[in-house]
């Protein structure tokens, strides 16, 4: 992408609101050490979101958004679930895929961006929800890992397909009762950070997203590895508040809660991710 | 209000639908006329100096600093509202507005007519909106609103517009600004 587009002819800039202007004036582009402690100072890539009050994924797609070490070349794939309705907002290249198919839509534009743009970097990266991620799109998911496509996944798991209003999903944990899933979940939640490694991701990470610097670094580590080596995979607890029946001030509290348990921070990095990462340490981008 | 178009998906009664295209290179479409550019460009400047708040939506194409070309546009967009007296409300992306816009700051594709209503804006122009979008918008003015709209397309054109002139680049604009110049002496403004 050419940040021309965000250049604003001077003859017209009186008429453009502020918020528009700061873009191309505040926005963090061109700086691959821009990170979350942009957040106060500079132009954010999410300017407002649809998402319930208090949401966690609204949290998350701010570190993540900050974290992103070349928005203006990264182009996100979405599915549809809660966090679709927040792409619309977002200040960089999005497509919005047909729910399941992110990451095979995910794999076709990186390959071609290759093909296209061989000697810039172009990141690809999925951000979809654990019904889209594991449920419906497992196949498509795990076959891009099993093609070594090199994209980023990250999955905002909030344990439940709350777009729909609440049905269980392969990430619900076992017992759990929802609206529409009265008799409580029979089986146990689904591993994927493990499956993920097991299909042949370089780097996988499950956290919640209660410590932005932690997300930051995540983020920053997978996006690298997946440029250089292949598919990278983040899980991310992002609880649906609304679905478990806490306030919007709860969130937090409940993140760090898991932070102990089942959302305990683990990271698997392969041998050849372990030198991309070492690398990008040294080179101050990490 | 909105009906269900004749193939059943466009919920509006779309001038397609009519029969009515967009005109052929060198041509411009008045109403549901062919005519000369140069009658479409003194009609649509009669209409911007009668009709009540006159505005100019400049797009994408005219208000960022992409090429040269879009450079001189962007002045000359400026200079033609000058000439008419009439507001600039931008169109600068695309991206639905939720949960709210502010029409009195800017036009939406996706809901155009709200801008349109809030500034009881009876005539405009529109310049530099991508044409897919252009497209979308223009159908829900024409169906939405009794706004009479001025599509000035680098491309084909846009048959929902109340005016079409096709292949409007700097030096066409130029031509436009100088006849509005002389029709606004012929009518005394
Ligand atoms: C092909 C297809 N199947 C089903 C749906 C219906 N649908 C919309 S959102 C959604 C659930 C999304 O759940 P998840 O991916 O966990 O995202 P969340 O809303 O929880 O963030 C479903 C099943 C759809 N839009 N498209
Ligand atoms: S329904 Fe749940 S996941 Fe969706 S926006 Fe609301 S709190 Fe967030
Ligand atoms: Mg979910």
């Amino acid at each position: 992408m050419s940040l021309k587009i965000f250049k604003i002819n001077e003859a017209l800039k009186e008429f453009v609101p502020s918020e528009i202007v700061d873009l191309e004036e505040k926005a963090t582009w061109g700086n691959p050490k821009r990170g979350i402690w942009d957040l106060p100072y500079a132009k954010e890539l999410v300017e407002e979101h649809s998402l319930c009050a208090g949401c966690p994924e609204s949290l998350a797609f701010r570190y993540i958004l900050a974290s992103l070490p070349n928005p203006e070349d990264t182009i996100i794939i979405n599915s549809t679930g809660c966090t679709s309705l927040v792409f619309p907002h977002i200040a960089l290249h999005t497509v919005h895929s047909l729910f399941g198919n992110q990451n095979a839509i995910a794999s076709g534009i990186k390959r071609t961006l290759e093909w296209r743009f061989p000697d810039k970097v172009k990141d690809v990266v999925v951000l979809a929800g654990d019904g889209a991620t594991v449920d419906i799109g497992l196949e498509c998911t795990l076959h891009s890992f099993f093609r070594q496509e090199r994209i980023t996944t990250i999955c905002f798991d909030n344990e439940v397909y709350a777009n729909t209003g609440g049905q269980e999903s392969g990430l619900t944990v076992k017992g759990q009762i929802f609206k529409m899933a009265p008799k409580g979940k029979q089986w146990d939640k689904v591993p994927m950070w493990q499956l993920a490694i097991d299909s042949g991701c370089h780097y996988v990470a499950r956290l919640t997203v209660s410590s932005p610097k932690r997300v930051e670094k995540v983020i920053k580590q997978a996006i690298y590895v997946a440029r250089e080596v292949g598919p990278t995979y983040v899980h991310l607890y992002t609880p649906c508040i609304l679905e478990i029946g806490l306030n919007s001030d709860d969130a937090l509290e409940e993140m760090r809660g898991r932070d102990k348990e089942r959302f305990k921070f683990f990271e698997y990095i392969s041998e050849k991710a372990k030198e991309v990462i070492e690398r990008k340490k040294q080179e101050g981008l990490i | 209000m909105a009906k269900l178009g004749p193939a059943g998906y466009s919920p509006y009664p779309v001038a397609l639908y009519e029969g009515i295209l967009t005109p052929p290179p060198g041509k411009a479409l008045l109403f549901t006329e062919l005519v000369d550019e140069e009658i479409a460009m003194r009609e649509a400047a009669k209409a911007m100096f009668t009709r009540e708040n006159p505005t100019v939506f400049p797009g994408p194409q005219v208000l960022y600093a992409w090429n040269e070309e879009a450079k001189k546009k962007a002045q000359l967009v400026r200079k033609m509202a000058e000439v008419f007296g009439a507001r600039i409300i931008p169109m600068y992306d695309y991206r639905p507005k939720y949960p709210k816009i502010d029409p009195q700051k800017e036009i939406n594709p996706n809901h155009p007519n709200l801008t349109i209503w809030h500034n009881n804006i009876k005539v405009c122009i529109f310049i530099g909106v991508h044409c897919h979008y252009a497209n979308v918008a223009l159908k829900i003015i024409r169906a939405e609103t009794d706004c009479y709209t001025i599509a000035l397309c680098g491309n084909a054109g846009h048959e929902d517009a109340t005016v079409t002139l096709r292949d409007q680049h700097s030096e066409e604009l130029e031509k436009f600004i100088r006849i509005a110049e002389e029709v606004k002496r012929e009518l005394k403004k």
